[in-house]
C-alpha cells in the first residue's frame, strides 16, 4: 500500500488540504485524483500512528525490565560478599560491614499485614455499601469520590498527618497499655497504611460487588432471605475470588509504600520485638540510607532489598491480576 | 365452591412517575393454573412481582392497594413472610452455581438460617425434586453443581427450590421462554401436577401455553386488566374486543 502513496504529496501535504477546499470548483479528474491522494495520506498517517503507539508500548515494557536488570547488577556486589545469608541475617550495622535484612523484612510484613487486617473490614464495608446498598445517588458519589480521593493523596501529607495526630494518640493509647509510650513504630506505620490503601480493595470490591447477576439475588430474595443474607450467602461467595484479589492489591501497595512510613515508624535498625516496637521497611531503609552508603557492599546492599522488594510487590500484584482475569472471565 | 387464595384490590404499581399496573382487581382460585398473558410491557410480570413484594426491590418502584393472600393483605405483612408463602420461578433458570444439587433444593432454608436433621434434609430434597419429575436424572449426582444441568433441568431445579419451601402459591415469569421445546413441554406438564398442591400463576408470552396449562386466563393490556375468565371462554368467545384482537394475532 504504501508504495501507492505519491511522496510529492508528503512532502507538502498542507498545501494539497489547502488546495483542495480553497480551489474554485476545479475539473472533475483533478478533483477525483486529490481525493484519492488524500485517502493516501490518511493511510500513510495511520501507519504512522499505529507504529508510534507499538513503539510507546514497548518502551514500557522495556523501562520496567530496564529496572529490573538495573536492580540485579547493582545488588551483585552485595550477593556475592553477603550470599544468601543476607536475607536472614538479624544485624545490620554498616559501619562493622555487617548487612542483615531480616529485620527490615519483618518491619515489612509486620506493618502491610497488620495494615491489611485494619483496612479488610473497612475496605469491604465501603465495597457493600456502594456496591449493593447505594450504587447511586448523592453520597454515594460522595463516599465513592472521597475514598478514590484517598488513594490520590500524596504519602508525605499521610506521614505528616501521622506525626502530628496519629503518633501522640499511639502515644497515649501506649501509655494506658503501660508499653513503652514512643508513639512512632510499626503500630503507628500500619494505621497509616491501613488508610492508604482502603481505595484500593474498596474500588475492586465495589466494581465485583455491581457484577454479581441480578437473577441470582433474586432468586434468594425469593426464597426469603433479607438483604443480609443474600450479601452473605449470593453476593460474598460470588465475588469472594474479586475481594481477595482486592486484598492483594491493597498488599502490594502497602509492602511498597516509603514515604509516610519513613516518617511514623521511628527508623531503628532492630529486629521488631512487638507491634509497638519501632523499626523499619525494607523501603524506609533505602529511603533513610541511600544517601549516605559511602562504601560500595553498602550501597548494594540497599539495592538488594529494593530488589528483592520489587520481586515481591511484582509476584503479589501478578496473583492478584491473575485472580481478577479468572473471575472476569466466569 | 373453589376458595380464593390470592385477590388484588386495586392495585396499582409504578416506576417513579410511570404508572404501569392500574387498577387491577382479580380473584385466584385456589390450585388453579392462571395464565397471565398480553404484549410485552403491558404490566403483567410488575404485577406478578408485586404479589410476592418483589416489585418494590427495584429502587424508584412503588405500589398501591391491596393484595389478599388467604384474606390477609400482603402489603401489610415484612416482604420474608410474604416470599416464604409465595415462592417465584424466573424466566432465566438461575440456580446458585456455588451450590450443589442438593444445597440449591434447600437453599430457602439455608438462607433463611433454619437448622434441620440431615434427615429432614434429604427428605426435602428428594421430596422436591420428585415433584419437579427432576429426582430420577439427578439423584446420582446430587453432589454436582447445579450449572451442570441442562437449562430444562436448571429450571426444574429451580422449581424444585421453589417447592421446598412448601410455599401456598408459585409465581412463574415466564418459566420456558428460555428453554427449548422439549423442555417447554416437560415444564408444561409439571403445572398439571404442581396443581394438586399448589396455586400458580404464570406469566407467558405464549399463547398457546396459556391456552394449554391454565384453567383461567388474565388478558392485560397497557397496565389494565382488561378480561379474566375461563381459559376456555377467553380462547373461544372472548368478550373484549382488545382480548380477541390479541388472540386473533391482529396485534401483539
Amino acid at each position: 500500500m504504501e508504495t501507492l502513496v505519491d511522496n510529492d504529496l508528503i512532502a507538502r501535504p498542507d498545501e494539497s488540504l489547502g488546495r483542495a477546499f480553497s480551489a474554485p470548483k476545479p475539473k472533475d479528474a483533478a478533483k477525483a485524483s486529490k481525493r484519492i491522494k488524500r485517502s493516501h495520506r490518511q493511510i500513510r498517517t495511520e501507519t504512522f500512528f499505529r507504529r508510534s503507539l507499538i513503539i510507546v508500548g514497548l518502551l514500557m515494557v522495556a523501562l520496567v525490565f530496564a529496572i529490573m536488570l538495573t536492580l540485579i547488577v547493582e545488588s551483585i556486589p552485595s550477593i556475592k560478599a553477603l550470599g544468601a545469608g543476607y536475607l536472614w541475617g538479624k544485624t545490620w550495622d554498616p559501619v562493622k560491614d555487617v548487612y542483615g535484612a531480616l529485620p527490615f523484612l519483618m518491619g515489612t510484613l509486620l506493618t502491610s499485614f497488620l495494615a491489611l487486617l485494619i483496612s479488610v473490614p473497612f475496605s469491604f464495608a465501603v465495597a457493600i455499601v456502594l456496591g449493593e446498598y447505594y450504587p447511586q445517588g448523592w453520597l454515594s458519589n460522595l463516599l465513592k469520590n472521597m475514598v478514590e480521593l484517598i488513594a490520590a493523596v500524596p504519602s508525605v501529607i499521610y506521614g505528616f498527618w501521622g506525626l502530628a495526630v496519629l503518633v501522640p494518640i499511639v502515644r497515649t493509647f501506649e501509655t494506658s497499655l503501660g508499653v513503652p509510650p514512643m508513639g512512632y513504630g510499626i503500630f503507628s506505620s500500619s494505621l497509616i497504611l491501613a488508610i492508604m490503601i482502603i481505595p484500593y480493595a474498596a474500588s475492586l470490591g465495589r466494581s465485583m460487588i455491581q457484577m454479581v447477576p441480578a437473577n441470582l439475588k433474586e432468586a434468594a430474595y425469593s426464597l426469603g432471605a433479607t438483604r443480609w443474607e443474600v450479601i452473605r450467602s449470593v453476593i460474598l461467595p460470588y465475588t469472594k475470588s474479586g475481594l481477595f484479589a482486592g486484598v492483594l492489591l491493597s498488599l502490594g501497595r502497602a509492602l511498597g509504600e516509603t514515604m509516610a512510613v519513613t516518617m511514623v515508624i521511628g527508623n531503628t535498625t532492630l529486629m521488631p520485638n512487638g507491634i509497638f516496637s519501632t523499626g523499619n521497611t525494607m523501603a524506609s531503609v533505602i529511603a533513610n540510607e541511600l544517601g549516605e552508603a559511602d562504601k560500595v557492599v553498602y550501597n548494594s546492599a540497599l539495592v538488594e532489598l529494593g530488589l528483592v522488594l520489587f520481586l515481591v510487590t511484582v509476584v503479589i500484584n501478578m496473583i492478584g491480576k491473575k485472580v481478577i482475569g479468572k473471575f472476569t472471565n466466569e | 365452591m373453589e376458595s380464593t387464595i390470592v385477590k388484588s384490590v386495586d392495585y396499582n404499581a409504578y416506576f417513579g412517575d410511570n404508572h404501569v399496573v392500574k387498577n387491577v382487581n382479580i380473584e385466584i382460585p385456589k390450585n388453579n393454573v392462571v395464565a397471565v398473558m398480553g404484549p410485552s410491557g403491558c404490566g403483567k410480570t410488575t404485577f406478578l412481582r408485586g404479589i410476592n413484594r418483589m416489585h418494590e426491590l427495584i429502587p424508584g418502584a412503588t405500589a398501591k392497594g391491596k393484595i389478599l393472600l388467604n384474606g390477609e393483605d400482603v402489603m401489610e405483612m415484612h416482604p420474608i413472610f410474604v416470599r416464604l408463602k409465595i415462592g417465584m420461578v424466573f424466566q432465566r433458570p438461575n440456580p446458585f452455581p456455588n451450590l450443589s444439587i442438593y444445597d440449591n433444593v434447600i437453599a430457602g432454608y439455608k438462607l433463611n438460617g433454619i437448622k434441620l436433621p440431615k434427615a429432614e434434609k434429604d427428605r426435602i430434597v428428594e421430596h422436591s425434586l420428585t415433584r419437579v419429575a427432576l429426582w430420577k436424572e439427578v439423584k446420582d449426582s446430587l453432589t454436582k453443581k447445579g450449572s451442570f444441568l441442562s437449562g430444562g433441568q436448571q429450571q426444574r431445579l429451580c422449581i424444585a427450590r421453589a417447592v421446598a419451601m412448601e410455599p401456598e402459591v408459585l409465581l412463574f415469569d415466564e418459566p420456558t421462554s428460555a428453554l427449548d421445546p422439549i423442555s417447554t413441554s416437560t415444564v408444561e406438564e409439571l403445572f398439571h401436577e404442581l396443581k394438586k398442591n399448589y396455586t400458580l400463576i404464570i406469566v407467558t408470552h405464549n399463547m398457546q401455553q396459556a391456552a394449554r396449562v391454565s384453567d383461567k386466563t388474565a388478558f392485560f393490556y397497557m397496565g389494565e386488566l382488561v378480561e379474566y375468565d375461563n381459559t376456555k371462554k377467553m380462547f373461544t368467545n372472548p368478550s373484549d374486543i382488545r382480548t380477541q384482537n390479541y388472540i386473533t394475532g391482529r396485534f401483539s
